[in-house]
């Protein structure tokens, strides 16, 4: 956290200060966990980036070939369509990756802001948060499987229905971050010095809610991977021809009984994802912010 | 004490009638006619008309939800538009499965987690910990769905100890419904555990390092007696907690196990009415669970008041 015990500085002397977030986050290079989760975490992404490269057509049908063994074409054998099951599960890397990380981001800016609002405003501050109670009444995961079913059906759609109850929990987090900040004595010191709105909140409070923002992002994208796979797995997510490891397992639960295998592909690389991502965040939450203010849901 | 618990009681009336407004916008302001799904292809706009006139679809969006709500503090929550019969009746017939699986999971979780979390604790940083909170971290981040399957293929396809899905009522025995859920429970209460078992641990901890624990040392008290008697009245609060927070996790949970089990409860209704697009179904049973959620979370706040005095103010 940027040094919250302080007084405010002057730009040149700020220059120079210690980086203790960054810091804390080099410090992580040596912990073994950190670095194989985070080296799993990138062979996930290059493996989305060049699916095309590494896999075959995940959506190319082959009726004659179906629930077929492992080939040399198709390495984990074939699915109930004849469709190449390490094709598809290469690609469902894909839409794993864009849900967790495009929640990850729209829950945390307007959750940042409307935080920070609520925090800094008295009336506006209660009304907010009383919404935000109300939110957090409505089970997340039906809230994102009615939004989704609702709306029109999509990749977007699907991001939306899950960001919407992730919102809540950032912005209580942000709020009681910014109210916690602006107790200090050094902030008081700063709008007794004649500090305006703006310098305390971009000064101030949004460097101090970074490290505890980015923890909960992390488990933010966390929960929209799992909560993507629950509503392609309820036949709500995206569309059948989009290959999705949710969308796999409830391919497969018509011939589990036969073809487990079917069913395990998915979930394993599923598990694998959200452990890695779960283990980052438990050390980024550790490294920057000691005290584990964040909510963990998983 | 009654006092404290008369506010947290209206506190939670504004915050179900905002989550009332919420569901009721959700179905509302979402593409689709219900009239017209409910008329079927064949239909004159006159009998679309007829039945929109029914349903008060006719009505301004702000006289719905007065017309809406009314009724539904009366509990009287429509008929379902795909069977016709009332949504309090098919919520009614759905709630005994429900019940029983979130029941079995809470034993199981906190059988499984407070004992996990006091041990880990108690052995802090040795292997044993480092164990338990890697199954934690295990625990939470394989799907329910994935833990389902996984037990499914293991003591119903491979050992055939357990049904592979299906419900059997109270009404045929006890034994026969604990069988039934035994699977669903488990798969969800090890999700479920692994999030308490890391509470208790960090709050084991910190009760291991008060005075009165050393006391308890100095008096020649034995580990376990220290450990489950002493420390664990202290984490009470904090477990209470995570279990009030969690039960959020656990609905969306039983809503998936319900479904990969084939398990006739609520959640499977919400997700049949959601595919059907049977709007009074969807708003009755999503204000049922928000219901459930905001009475758990009443409880576990009257909770904390019976555990720890202080929270009374």
């Amino acid at each position: 956290m940027a040094a919250p015990n302080s007084p405010p500085q002057t730009v040149a002397a700020a220059r120079t200060r210690r980086r203790p977030f960054l810091e804390s986050l080099a410090h992580l290079r040596r912990d073994p966990t950190t670095v194989v989760s985070a080296a799993i975490l990138v062979l996930f992404i290059l493996i989305a980036i060049f699916a095309p490269l590494i896999a075959g057509d995940p959506t190319a049908l082959n009726p004659i070939r179906r629930l077929g063994p492992p080939a040399p074409d198709a390495w984990l054998g074939t699915d109930q369509l004849g469709r190449d099951v390490y094709a598809r599960a290469v690609y469902g890397t894909r839409v794993s990756l864009i849900v967790g990380g495009a929640v990850a981001v729209l829950a945390a800016i307007p959750g940042v802001a409307i935080g920070i609002y609520a925090s800094m405003n008295r009336v506006g501050g209660a009304i907010v948060m009383r919404l935000v109670d109300a939110l957090m009444a409505i089970p997340a995961v039906l809230l994102a499987i009615a939004l989704a079913a609702l709306l029109k059906p999509g990749l977007p759609t699907l991001i939306i229905a899950i960001s919407i109850p992730e919102i809540p929990r950032m912005v209580r987090l942000v709020r009681s971050v910014a109210l916690s900040v602006t107790a200090q004595p050094y902030v008081t010191a700063a709008i007794a010095a004649g500090s305006s709105r703006s310098r305390l909140v971009f000064r101030h409070i949004l460097p101090n809610t970074l490290a505890p923002v980015i923890v909960q992002a992390t488990y933010a994208a966390a929960s929209a991977i799992i909560a993507s796979a629950i509503l392609s797995f309820l036949g709500v997510g995206t569309s059948p021809e989009v290959p999705s490891w949710g969308g796999m397992m409830a391919d497969a639960r018509g011939f589990f009984r036969f073809n487990p295998e079917l069913m395990f592909y998915p979930g394993l690389l599923l598990s694998v994802l959200l452990l890695v991502t779960n283990i980052l965040g438990d050390r980024l939450s550790d490294a920057l912010d000691p005290r584990k203010v964040t909510q963990k849901m998983p | 004490m009654l006092r404290y618990a008369a506010q947290r009681i209206l506190a939670g009336i504004p915050i179900l009638l905002l989550v009332s407004l919420f569901i009721f916008s959700l179905v509302h302001l979402t593409p689709g006619d219900p009239a017209l799904l409910l008329a079927g292809d064949n239909a004159s706009p006159a009998q679309v008309d007829e039945i929109r006139a029914r349903l008060n679809l006719d009505q301004p969006l702000w006289r719905q939800f007065a017309l809406w709500f009314g009724d539904a503090i009366r509990l009287d929550l429509g008929n379902s538009i795909y069977s016709g019969k009332p949504v309090t009746e098919l919520i009614g017939q759905r709630v005994e499965p429900t019940l029983v699986l979130s029941t079995v999971t809470l034993i199981l979780t906190v059988l499984i987690a407070v004992p996990l979390g006091a041990v880990s604790a108690w052995r802090a940083n040795t292997i044993v910990d480092r164990l338990a909170m890697g199954f934690a971290v295990i625990g939470f981040s394989v799907p329910v769905f994935a833990i389902a399957y996984v037990l499914v293929y293991l003591f119903a396809v491979r050992w055939g100890v357990f049904p592979v899905q299906g419900y059997k009522p109270l009404d045929e025995g006890m034994l026969a419904t604990l069988h039934s859920v035994t699977l669903p429970s488990v798969s969800l209460a090890l999700v479920f555990a692994a999030l308490i078992a890391r509470v208790t641990r960090a709050s084991v901890l910190d009760a291991l390092n008060e005075n009165y624990i050393r006391t308890a040392h100095a008096k020649g008290l034995g580990a376990p007696r220290i450990l489950f008697w002493h420390a664990l009245k202290s984490v009470g609060v904090p477990v209470v907690t995570v279990i009030g927070i969690g039960f959020a996790t656990l609905i969306g949970g039983v809503v998936v196990t319900e479904s990969v089990f084939n398990i006739p409860g609520i959640g499977r209704l919400t997700v049949d009415a959601i595919t059907r697009r049977d709007y009074p179904v969807i708003q009755g049973s999503i204000l049922f669970f928000s219901a459930m959620l905001i009475l758990i979370n009443l409880v576990v706040d009257l909770s904390y008041a019976a555990i720890d005095p202080r929270v009374r103010g």
